[in-house]
């Protein structure tokens, strides 16, 4: 499969708890639909900035750009690593904490 | 077990305020990502796809009730509700927050547990065999000696930065259970001319992307100069250890590029200037720590159970969990009984907080409150009544453990794969699920009889491929997910189930020095193809092999690949 793709999205993973979290307009989002979308190389040293300054703010570890497609059925990453990132673990249901109800806190 | 002293409880705690400071400075600022990262890798912190993971040191796989109870807690309070027990009988937690991280640690520390050197340039966890202290084939229970090493390597100010990650398993039994070929060392414990305890020591094995079976570098250690010689071989490879490559930075690639003789020569000499010194382990201190591992109060028991044979002819399911998932004990009337974490359908490893809870009340209730995890990311029950197997297996049924399928086709090994690891190149536990379910009938694998199946998502070779009688190694191919097959490999020792406890006999008898790397069958296979693949190997094992009692892996070996590269590829691998 060719990486073929239309745009770019930043993300990282947030320093408190590492949960995976992308560029949007204004702030740091935990929804791929919600990201930035980065067309050209001014975009994306605009975005990269931004990588960088919410590394400095502790905010974020690790931030990079990865390609995405974005079509009429939502924004999708081209790779499968990053697809995995985006929608969690593969496997179903017998993921035994897909159906917990622990104190693992979802913030966005 | 072992119990902490004042020293122990001191000295984790003094690292847990050590980590939590931390911690607070990596979050207030005054540490800087690049900073923090080997401070928190030496606490079992990583930063995975997903989220953090926490890797929790279980020493040599043993677990009192209370301990596990603690796992579920912490799985319930602060993760997702459940942990993953990995080939090195370590527990992970996939979504811990950072900030939750020394809470969790401090939860840990009340039942002397940590995470310290579950990663790093460090000796890690000590392994043994799970069926320590109960196994009827054993010289000697190895945990004492697996606790001294542990010991003495635990924040050992010499060995902090080595060249890259040292791990060090340890077997007593006759039938090596704990792979010791294919660890930095491999330490067999044995009885010397004299009648005395010793160790014959392996070096230089390892699996990742230079698999190697370990060389014999000593046949004779006596018991109370192991850590001298320990010590000899980890300031050999600490000296000369190649720090330019980290592919070429395990002690393996030392052995190899320098040859065992040369390596044993400059071990020998550093053991003169160590041998009787500081490191000498007296007898008083050697008898302390084994006391810890007393056996438990066994009682005077019939080695047969009338109640057991009658409960097992009357639900052959229950005899089919007798038959794969118990294994002889060194006392009568007693066995070790297997909870299979291989449920069809599941994820190899996982088990809810529930199902620990579960399995320490059977533990405490039935088990002299004793827990292992095993290599094959199982739990163990050591030692349990067969008078109260069928009490035990209830409980498993109730909490959905009660897979009678230990060392058949679904015990599949798999590490977390690119489902939740960063470095994975494919996914491992959609393949294993696949897999479990296409051989989950039970008479078709009790027809197959003895087969490993192990699965790594990259060439780190977490779940153990090149040492699986069927490997599977899986690759990025220009984005898209490949599996090459490997044939042939055996981690040395007993495959779990082979032979019951309750009479029955196994496989076949594959010594820790049948320890083999598996060969690569031919061209990789896409995700679609995968299982299939691998149902063909077995129908051409099926089909070759000379009768039942030859097992996968005998008739591998009598056979060679090429049946099987025929089968698959019609002669065009």
């Amino acid at each position: 499969m060719a990486y073929a793709s239309n745009f770019r999205v930043l993300t990282a993973n947030r320093l408190a708890d590492g949960r995976v979290v992308y560029l949007g307009d204004r702030d740091w989002t935990v929804d791929l639909g919600a990201a930035r979308l980065v067309q050209t190389n001014a975009d994306a040293e605009v975005a990269e900035r931004a990588g960088r300054e919410a590394v400095a703010a502790r905010l974020v570890v690790e931030p990079y750009l990865i390609d995405v497609e974005a079509e009429d059925r939502g924004v999708q990453p081209v790779r499968l690593r990053e697809r995995i990132r985006a929608g969690g673990p593969t496997t179903g249901n017998a993921v035994a904490g897909n159906a917990a109800t622990g104190a693992a806190r979802e913030t966005a | 077990m072992y119990r902490y002293d004042e020293f122990d409880h001191a000295f984790v705690r003094d690292r847990l305020e050590q980590f939590r400071d931390q911690v607070n400075r990596r979050l207030a600022g005054d540490l800087t990502e690049e900073q923090f990262k080997p401070l928190r890798l030496m606490n079992g912190v990583y930063l995975q796809l997903h989220a953090y993971m926490l890797r929790i040191a279980i020493p040599y796989g043993t677990l009192s009730a209370r301990q596990l109870r603690k796992l579920a807690h912490v799985a319930r309070t602060y993760d997702k509700g459940y942990g993953h027990f990995t080939t090195r009988q370590n527990l992970q937690l996939h979504w811990p927050r950072l900030e939750d991280i020394p809470t969790i640690l401090e939860e840990l520390a009340e039942v002397e547990m940590h995470a310290i050197q579950t990663s790093g340039n460090c000796i890690r966890n000590v392994t043994t065999d799970h069926f320590a202290g109960a196994a009827a084939d054993e010289v000697a229970d190895p945990r004492p000696w697996a606790e001294i090493v542990r010991q003495w390597s635990s924040l050992h100010p010499e060995f902090s930065f080595l060249p890259r990650k040292f791990k060090v398993a340890v077997t007593a039994a006759a039938r090596d259970r704990a792979a010791i070929r294919v660890h930095d060392i491999g330490l067999e414990l044995r009885r010397g001319p004299d009648g005395g305890i010793g160790f014959r020591v392996f070096v230089g094995g390892g699996l990742g992307r230079t698999p190697m079976v370990g060389r014999e570098i000593r046949d004779f250690v006596p018991e109370n100069a192991l850590l001298a010689y320990l010590e000899a071989i980890l300031r050999v490879y600490n000296r000369y250890g190649r720090r330019d490559n980290k592919f070429k930075a395990r002690i393996k690639i030392l052995v190899h590029e320098r040859g065992i003789e040369e390596i044993r020569a400059g071990v020998e000499a550093e053991f003169e200037t160590l041998r009787g010194g500081a490191l000498d382990v007296p007898a008083e201190a050697r008898e302390r720590i084994a006391a810890y591992f007393a056996p438990p109060a066994f009682a005077d028991l019939p080695a047969r159970s009338a109640a057991l044979e009658a409960a097992w002819k009357a639900d052959p399911t229950f005899g089919r969990w007798i038959a794969r998932n118990t294994h002889p004990h060194k006392v009568p009337g007693y066995v070790s009984a297997t909870i299979s974490l291989k449920p069809v359908g599941g994820v190899p490893g996982d088990a809810t907080a529930a199902q620990m809870d579960a399995v320490a009340d059977l533990a405490e209730r039935y088990g002299f409150d004793e827990i292992r995890v095993s290599h094959e990311q199982n739990l163990i029950l050591p030692h349990v009544r067969k008078d109260d197997l069928r009490a035990v297996y209830d409980g498993l049924v109730a909490a959905g453990l009660a897979t009678g399928n230990a060392g058949f086709a679904t015990d599949i090994i798999a590490c977390p794969g690119l489902d939740y690891c960063a470095l994975a190149n494919a996914r491992s536990i959609p393949i294993a699920q696949r897999l479990s379910e296409r051989f989950a009938d039970a008479d078709r694998q009790a027809e197959i009889g003895d087969l490993s199946l192990k699965i790594s998502g990259c060439i780190n070779a977490c779940g153990h491929h090149h040492v699986g009688h069927i490997g599977i190694l899986g690759v990025d191919r220009k984005g898209e997910e490949f599996y090459q097959i490997t044939l042939g490999g055996a981690p040395g020792g007993e495959i779990a189930g082979a032979g019951s406890g309750v009479g029955e006999s196994g496989g076949a008898e594959i010594g820790g020095a049948d320890a083999a790397i598996g060969e690569i069958v031919g061209k990789g296979f896409s995700a679609d193809d995968v299982v299939d693949a691998v149902e063909t190997i077995v129908d051409t094992y099926l089909t070759l092999r000379e009768g039942r009692e030859e097992t996968f892996l005998a008739a591998w070996r009598r056979l060679g690949n090429a049946p099987f590269q025929e089968a698959l590829y019609g002669g065009r691998s």
